[in-house]
C-alpha cells in the first residue's frame, strides 16, 4: 500500500448498495484523481475483515435483513471503529446514519445496538419518507443547499455529541427539522442521489478532512445543471 | 351471437359492455391506446369482474421484475397452439389492464396475463390460475414498488395460497427461488441469469448465501438452489426428459433466451408439447415496439427499453459487440420511478471511448453519471432530436420506461 494514495473503503457494497451509494465513492476517487491525488476505492465485502488503515469509509443504505447482517459484521470486525479513532474520514447514508448510532429499533419494536460512533438513537417513523429534499447548512459546514433524495422509515434524535448537518427545507430528513449529523470526521445523511454526486461541496469537504488541503476548485459544468434542476423541481 | 358472452352474470356483462365502449371512444378520441381505461370502468362497476372474467378459462400469470412483457407475448404465442388466448400484451400489467384484455376476448379459453410484481397477489387470488410464472426479482422503482424482500415476501405469500397451480420459477435467481420454495408444485428453470446484489443474504432468514459457481446455498437454512427441470445451454435448451431443442431466437441476447425458456416451461406445463412451444414463440420479433428499428434521415435506430439496473446491465452486453453510437434516455416519472440513485449501479463505465448522448427528461442527471463513468457525451434532451444528430447509419437508442413509450409513440407516429 503506497502512503501517498487515498485509500477509499467502500463498505459492504453487497449489503448496503441498494441505493445507488456506491456513486459516493466514484465521486471521491474521480475528484481526487482529476486534481491529480493519488486515489483508490477498496471494496469490503461481506465476510471479509475490514481494515483500519483507509483514510475514508463510504457506508450505504440497506434493506432491513441486510442492514442487521451489515452492523453484526461491523461489530464482529471492528476496523471501522478503530479507524475513526485514527482520525479516519466517514460517510453514512441512510442505513450508515442508523447503525452509526448508540442504537436503532425496527417497526416490529426490537432494538438492535449500533456501532456507538455518534451519539443518536434511530427508531421507525409512522410513515415511510420518500422525495425529494432540500436543506439549509448547519453550522457553516458547508456551502450552498443540501440536495437529494430520500426513501426512509427510520426517524433519528441526536445527542449532543453529534451536530445537525443541515435544516431541512423540504422534506423529512432525521425528524422533520434537522438531516443528519456531524461527529468529528464522521459525515451522516440520509440523502441518497446518490448525495455525492448531487453536492460536489459535501465531496470536497470529505477530502479536504482526508488529505489535510482544500482542494483546488473543480468546475463540471454537468454537476452544476444537475443540481440547479433538482433544486428547481424541489422548491 | 350475442355482444355479452351468456356465461357472465348480467352486473359483469353491463361493466363488461360499458368497459369496452370506454376504451373504443378513448382511442377515438385520442386519449390513450384504450388498454387500461376499459378494464378501469368495468372494475368501477363490478370489483369482481377479474374473477368472473377469468372462469372457466385455463390461466398463467406471468409477473418479475425484467422480462415480463416478452414473455407473456412468447408464452400467449405458444398457447396458441392449444386454442384462442387472450392476453394483454401491450404491458398494461395491472387489473384494469386484465380486465380489458378478458373483455375483449370473452369466448378465449386461455388466458396469458403479464401482471405487475406488487399486483400479483391479488391478481393470482382473482384469476386462479393453473400456471404462475416468477422470472427474476431485482431493485426496481425503489420509491414506488418498495424493497425486493418486500415483494418477494408478497409473492411467497400469494403463492403459498395458491392450489392447483404450477409454478415455474427461476431457480438461478435467490429471490425467485424463496417465493417459490413451498409452492405445491413447481417446475425449476435454470435461466442463467441472475442479478445477485439484491441477494447477498437469505431472503428468508438473513444468512449469507454463499456461490460457488452456478450453486448457491444459505448458511443459515434450507434454502439451496434446487435441480432444474429445465435448462437454458447457449442459444438452446434442455427440457425434462432430456431433449435439446435450439432456440433460434428473433430476439437478441442471454436475457431473451432465459425468457424463451421460462414460457417453454408454462407452455409445456399448459399443454403444448416443448418443440412446438419453441417453434411458435422463436418468431416473436417485435414486443410493443422494443428492439424495432426506426429509420431516419440515414439512421437506422433499434429501440431497446430497459427499466433497472439489472435490465441496463443486459442491455448493454447486447449492445456491445458492435461499436454503434448510443442515445440513452432517461425520464424519472411516478411509472420510472422518482429517484435516480440507480444510475450509479449501472456500469456505463463499458460505454467509454463510443459516440453517445444523453437525453429525455432527465438527460442531466444521467450526464452526470457519465461525466463520472469518463464516457464523452452531449446532452440532447429530446431523444429524435439526437438520433438525428448521430453519424449516419447504425445506432442504438436504450430508453426507461415512460422515456420508451413516448419516444415509440412518436416514432409510429411519424412513420
Amino acid at each position: 500500500m503506497s502512503e501517498s494514495t487515498i485509500q477509499i473503503a467502500l463498505v459492504l457494497p453487497d449489503l448496503l448498495g441498494t441505493y445507488g451509494d456506491f456513486g459516493n465513492a466514484v465521486v471521491l476517487e474521480k475528484r481526487m484523481t482529476w486534481r491529480g491525488i493519488k486515489a483508490e476505492i477498496v471494496p469490503i465485502n461481506y465476510g471479509q475483515p475490514v481494515p483500519d488503515s483507509c483514510d475514508i469509509y463510504v457506508v450505504g443504505g440497506g434493506e432491513d435483513t441486510a442492514q442487521t447482517l451489515a452492523v453484526k459484521h461491523l461489530r464482529e470486525h471492528p476496523g471501522l471503529q478503530r479507524a475513526v479513532t485514527k482520525n479516519a474520514v466517514v460517510l453514512g447514508v441512510c442505513a450508515g446514519i442508523q447503525i452509526f448510532g448508540e442504537s436503532f429499533t425496527r417497526a416490529d419494536n426490537v432494538t438492535h445496538p449500533g456501532m456507538g460512533l455518534i451519539d443518536s438513537t434511530s427508531h421507525a417513523g409512522g410513515s415511510r419518507a420518500i422525495g425529494e429534499v432540500l436543506a439549509e447548512p448547519a453550522n457553516g459546514l458547508f456551502e450552498g443547499v443540501l440536495s437529494g433524495f430520500e426513501n426512509h422509515q427510520g426517524r433519528t434524535v441526536l445527542g449532543p455529541a453529534a451536530r445537525p448537518l443541515a435544516h431541512v427545507k423540504v422534506g423529512t430528513g432525521n425528524d422533520g427539522s434537522v438531516e443528519g449529523a456531524v461527529q468529528g470526521r464522521i459525515l451522516c445523511t440520509y440523502l441518497h442521489g446518490p448525495v455525492l454526486p448531487r453536492n460536489p461541496q459535501i465531496a470536497d469537504l470529505l477530502i479536504e478532512w482526508a488529505t489535510g488541503v482544500k482542494p483546488a476548485p473543480l468546475d463540471l459544468p454537468a454537476v452544476t445543471a444537475m443540481r440547479a434542476e433538482r433544486v428547481k423541481a424541489a422548491s | 351471437m350475442n355482444d355479452s358472452p351468456a356465461r357472465l352474470p348480467l352486473r359483469t356483462a353491463a361493466a363488461v359492455k360499458l368497459g369496452n365502449l370506454s376504451s373504443t371512444l378513448s382511442q377515438k378520441m385520442g386519449l390513450g391506446a384504450g388498454g387500461m381505461i376499459g378494464g378501469r370502468v368495468a372494475l368501477k362497476l363490478d370489483p369482481q369482474a377479474l374473477n368472473r372474467l377469468t372462469q372457466g378459462r385455463r390461466v398463467a400469470v406471468v409477473t418479475g421484475t425484467n422480462g415480463k412483457t416478452t414473455s407473456t407475448m412468447m408464452l400467449a404465442r405458444a398457447v396458441g397452439a392449444l386454442g384462442e388466448v387472450a392476453t394483454n400484451h401491450s404491458g398494461a400489467n395491472m387489473p384494469d389492464g386484465h380486465v380489458t384484455a378478458l373483455s375483449k376476448q370473452p369466448d378465449a379459453p386461455y388466458a396469458v396475463l403479464e401482471c405487475d410484481e406488487a399486483y400479483f397477489p391479488s391478481v393470482a387470488g382473482a384469476s386462479n390460475p393453473s400456471v404462475a410464472v416468477i422470472l427474476n426479482l431485482s431493485r426496481d422503482q425503489l420509491d414506488r414498488v418498495g424493497e425486493v424482500r418486500t415483494i418477494e415476501r408478497s409473492l411467497r405469500d400469494a403463492v403459498d395460497k395458491l392450489q392447483n397451480c404450477t409454478i415455474i420459477a427461476n431457480c438461478d435467481d435467490v429471490m425467485v427461488t424463496s417465493a417459490a420454495w413451498n409452492a405445491s408444485k413447481v417446475v425449476w428453470v435454470a435461466t442463467g441469469t441472475g442479478w445477485h446484489h439484491d441477494s447477498a443474504s437469505c431472503p428468508r432468514c438473513g444468512n449469507p448465501i454463499r456461490w460457488q459457481g452456478e450453486h448457491w446455498h444459505c448458511t443459515g437454512c434450507d434454502l439451496s438452489r434446487p435441480h432444474p427441470n429445465w435448462i437454458t445451454a447457449d442459444e438452446a435448451m434442455i427440457t425434462p426428459d432430456h431433449q435439446k431443442l435450439e432456440l433460434r431466437l428473433t430476439l437478441p441476447g442471454k436475457f431473451n433466451q432465459a425468457n424463451a425458456v421460462m414460457a417453454s416451461a408454462a407452455a409445456h406445463a399448459m399443454g403444448v408439447p416443448a418443440d412446438e412451444a419453441v417453434r411458435r414463440l422463436r418468431g416473436v420479433s417485435n414486443v410493443s415496439g422494443r428492439y424495432r428499428t426506426i429509420q431516419r434521415n440515414g439512421r437506422s435506430a433499434r429501440l431497446l427499453l430497459s427499466k433497472n439496473p439489472a435490465g441496463w446491465s443486459e442491455t448493454l452486453t447486447v449492445v456491445k459487440e458492435a461499436n454503434h453510437p448510443a442515445v440513452l434516455v432517461i425520464n424519472a416519472q411516478e411509472a420510472d420511478g422518482r429517484d435516480l440513485s440507480w444510475l450509479w449501479d449501472v456500469p456505463f463505465e463499458r460505454l467509454q471511448g463510443r459516440t453517445v448522448i444523453a437525453s429525455g427528461e432527465r438527460a442531466t442527471d444521467l450526464a452526470v453519471r457519465l461525466t463520472y463513468a469518463e464516457v464523452q457525451h452531449t446532452i440532447v434532451p429530446d431523444p429524435l432530436k439526437a438520433i438525428d444528430q448521430m453519424p449516419q447509419g447504425a445506432v442504438e437508442v436504450i430508453a426507461n420506461y415512460t422515456a420508451f413509450r413516448d419516444l415509440n409513440a412518436r416514432a409510429a407516429a411519424d412513420e
